[in-house]
């Protein structure tokens, strides 16, 4: 008995050495990659920046730019809080790049950003994140496909409200040989985003000095999970 | 278990006893990796760097631990080697580390590395237990690649898209397009294809094992019956 209590100690003991051990070399690699990843991070945001907003359109650090704008914000579909980032040059602000998530996939989310500048023109779509079908679906990511640059320069009024859809739908955007839902899906949050900042222009694009949040705006009370009113782009036949 | 020679670790772990071909251990990451080669040689790295990392440890330890207690410890020391890896990764290749996404962590579950660890290295001095480790992950990460490329291939008529991902800008100019125009052959790309690539491999080793055997049979039969000059009594078997 006092044998097995000796050995129950001695492996207990040993058991806990070892976690002490490799937690320490875990949380040293950590320390020493710590900064070197936050760095990485940063850079692949700023790249996907820099993707929909050219660089002659802005002076200022997008990254650190930014306005709160709450999950609920109508039309934009997003899942948690996000923040939407402001271009600026010489103080004014030139295009902003709003979040906006279709929740209509193929397979599950397709997280966009889209640029849209102070006139009113898309500078340019990116899907961040999708799940969509390799090979058919995926030709939203512009590695697979020069589809999503299709959007670039597109604005509300071009093409006008009922041509924001997919061919097949009688609008003005390809669809995908096999895959009609993704691009389908992809439009319509273009679309959604493009509304969201026509609605809060005036707020986006204020004067030099400080924007307010746009759900400052009593027309955009956030309460509730309201559809947006600007319907739905592809009310399709 | 006395220690085998070089050779012997090197054509087991690269053939005779290839953990993915014959062990048929790690399973779910060769299928859901490998869809590209840059994606299968990703994860080759990662899983052979994890490999000789815990093959080392664990031999090293090997005089202080008890049989009781060995389990445990060996995936504390599984589970640090990959969590480091994994930092490493996103912190020198993130555009990689993300694609590989969850594939990255479930390196613990790979059953090829705690099989080696409790089969091979807890019975053996340092040096052949390294050499086991990088042999296996070599061996894993040969037939990583080779679906990784048919796949790749036959999915996209492509070869070796992204590999910027890994080996910096000047890579993008490896990929080779093999078919303009190709339409993409889905099946490869999915996870059926995955799971028939991976059987005709298997069948093809078996096909050369048995054209081996068969040769090595013929030579042992014919000096056997066609020499006269041996002097022998008896038979000889």
């Amino acid at each position: 008995m006092n044998l097995l209590g000796q050995s129950i100690t001695r492996n207990s003991l040993l058991l806990g050495l070892f976690a002490l051990v490799t937690a320490t070399v875990v949380a040293g690699t950590w320390q020493l990659t710590r900064d070197e990843i936050a760095e990485q991070k940063r850079r692949a945001e700023e790249r996907a920046l820099l993707e929909v907003v050219p660089s002659d359109l802005h002076d200022n650090r997008m990254l650190e730019d930014t306005l709160p704008l709450p999950a609920a914000t109508p039309g934009l579909g997003l899942r948690q809080d996000r923040q939407l980032w402001l271009a600026r040059r010489e103080g004014k602000t030139t295009a902003v790049v709003v979040p906006v998530v279709a929740r209509d996939g193929y397979s599950g989310d397709i997280e966009l950003i889209v640029g849209v500048r102070a006139d009113g023109r898309i500078s340019g779509v990116r899907a961040l994140s999708h799940r969509e079908t390799p090979g058919l679906g995926d030709k939203v990511d512009p590695g697979k496909s020069d589809w999503i640059h299709s959007f670039r320069g597109r604005s509300l009024g071009n093409p006008p409200a009922e041509g924001w859809a997919v061919r097949k739908d009688g609008g003005v955007f390809d669809q995908f040989t096999g895959a009609t839902i993704t691009p389908r899906a992809v439009v319509a949050a273009t679309h959604r985003a493009l509304v969201f900042v026509q609605e809060n222009r005036d707020r986006l694009f204020a004067k030099p000095g400080g924007a307010t949040p746009p759900e400052a705006s009593p027309a955009q009370a956030p309460t509730g999970n309201s559809t947006s009113p600007p319907a739905e782009p592809g009310a399709r036949s | 278990m006395s220690t085998p020679s070089y050779t012997d670790i090197a054509v087991n772990g690269l053939w005779k006893n290839n953990p993915a071909l014959v062990q048929l251990l790690g399973l779910c990451p060769l299928l859901a990796v490998t869809s590209s080669v840059v994606n299968a040689l990703g994860l080759a790295v990662a899983t052979t760097f994890v490999l000789v990392t815990s093959n080392t440890t664990v031999s090293l330890i090997r005089s202080v631990v008890p049989d009781t207690v060995r389990l445990p410890v060996f995936v504390m020391i599984i589970a640090a080697a990959v969590t480091g890896t994994e930092l490493l990764m996103q912190a020198y290749a993130y555009e990689l580390y993300q694609i590989l996404g969850i594939f990255l962590p479930l390196i613990t579950t790979n059953c090829v590395i705690l099989g080696r660890a409790d089969g091979f290295a807890r019975k053996q001095p340092v040096l052949p237990a390294l050499s086991d480790g990088l042999l296996m992950g070599l061996g894993f990460g040969a037939v990583l690649l080779v679906l990784g490329a048919l796949r790749e291939a036959l999915g996209t008529g492509r070869l070796f898209a992204d590999m910027d991902l890994l080996f910096g800008a000047g890579a993008a100019a490896w990929e080779v397009v093999l078919v303009q125009d190709y339409q993409a052959f889905l099946l490869a790309i999915l996870p059926p294809g995955a799971f028939i690539f991976t059987g005709l491999l298997i069948a093809i080793k078996h096909l050369i094992d048995a054209r081996i055997e068969r040769r090595r049979a013929a030579l042992r039969a014919a000096p056997a019956s066609g020499s006269k000059r041996v002097r022998v009594t008896g038979t000889i078997s």
